[in-house]
């Protein structure tokens, strides 16, 4: 039950964009379309569930004065990784993600979660942790950049959904992405106090 | 010249950090309640900006691009930002203390700025020299710092607004950047 239950607050009840607003530059840059918003989840995942596991491991032999140099030179390594590989496998995907590959060192949920969980946790139960908060990111990213696809370019994934309907075109661009993440926190901030209502 | 002053524009308009680069958006919806901390913030960015590009610039030429070792910028650069944020808050400390005490509460804050470590990623992307690097570090800076004292003070007229129950704080925030950053697209094109 308590592992479940690391798993799935990251996707849900702590979700790390909707609810605890972390890491929201990525979130807006690259939801253009929803493949990059996908991709970006993924990598971001990816550096969350590498970074949890070294520092878990580590959490013991690194001294609590310099532990955030040392978190950050480990989520560094992780982000050099996926930022060769994604060069390496996919060059259309880094041209779109761009600078904010690099970028996802800053990233605050990563540091967030090995501060306040990774470093204090077993590997099991970080791992979980990581899986978890990266699905929730990568969802938030799905939806938004979806959302975005669909109303500023007509089509989702590459496909066509909108038919003649013109598309509206501020919604690729950054005033789309502040406007959509603002009415997706409202409509999250809105379920939740209904359902405080109801009990 | 002409290149000089396209350079600012660009960077404080046109791709200005905030509404059409997207760096940076933690601070600017964290500390944008008042306008005088927005001030102090922006204060701090400018000054840890200019510096961080500056010292990256030179790392990045004379030591990684010697050695090819040039996998190594990440790491190396956010280093640099973080313990250069900690040498300058101790400098201030001892040199200046009234612009200490201004900046004091900020400089923390700012390692975890990803605009710091964008602009300086960008300005070696776009391939600047060492003085067009610290013109556009500096400029983006102002940009920065413009974008967060307008929004404050659409902020501090908000609290007195009348708004829907679940849009108040941060939903209400980012729609209004949203239409800031609508204002600024007026700019796009301006500039190449």
């Amino acid at each position: 039950m308590g592992a479940w239950k690391e798993f799935s607050k990251g996707i849900i009840a702590e979700n790390p964009v909707l609810k605890m607003l972390l890491g929201l530059c990525p979130v807006l840059a690259v939801t253009t379309t929803a493949i990059n918003g996908l991709g970006m989840g993924a990598a971001t995942m990816f550096v969350l569930l590498g970074s949890n596991i070294v520092i878990s491991l580590l959490s013991r032999f690194i001294p609590s004065n310099v532990r955030i140099p040392c978190y950050i030179v480990v989520i560094a390594t992780f982000v050099t990784i996926v930022d060769l590989l994604i060069k390496a496998f996919s060059p259309e995907l880094n041209a779109a993600l761009g600078i904010f590959i690099p970028l996802i060192v800053v990233n605050c949920i990563i540091l967030g979660r090995a501060e306040a969980f990774a470093s204090k946790n077993g590997l099991l139960y970080s791992v979980l942790d990581a899986l978890g908060m990266g699905l929730g990111f990568t969802l938030a990213l799905l939806i938004l950049s979806s959302v975005r696809e669909i109303l500023g370019n007509g089509t989702i994934f590459g496909i066509s959904v909108m038919g003649d309907i013109p598309p509206i075109l501020a919604f690729v661009f950054p005033p789309g992405a502040f406007i959509t993440l603002g009415v997706m926190v409202a409509i999250v901030v809105a379920l939740e106090n209904r359902k405080k209502a109801e009990k | 010249m002409t290149e000089i002053l396209l350079l600012m524009v660009s960077a404080i308009f046109v791709n200005n950090v905030i509404f059409a680069r997207y760096l940076g958006i933690c601070p600017y919806l964290g500390v944008s309640r008042k306008v005088d901390t927005a001030v102090g913030m922006g204060m701090a960015v400018t000054f840890v900006m200019t510096m961080a590009t500056a010292i990256t610039y030179v790392i990045n030429y004379a030591i990684l691009d010697k050695f090819g070792v040039q996998y190594l910028q990440t790491v190396m650069f956010i280093l640099v930002i973080a313990s250069l944020v900690q040498i300058v808050e101790l400098i201030l400390r001892k040199v200046s203390p009234s612009l200490y005490s201004a900046l004091g509460v900020y400089l923390p804050l700012i390692t975890t700025n990803c605009a710091i470590l964008g602009v300086a990623l960008l300005s070696i992307q776009n391939k600047y020299n060492f003085f067009m690097a610290i013109l556009f570090a500096f400029c983006s800076a102002l940009g920065f710092t413009l974008a967060i004292i307008i929004f404050a003070g659409i902020r501090e007229r908000l609290d007195n607004a009348d708004i829907p129950e679940p849009f108040k704080n941060v939903p209400i925030a980012l729609v209004t950047a949203g239409i800031l950053a609508l204002a600024f697209m007026g700019f796009s094109g301006l500039v190449k």
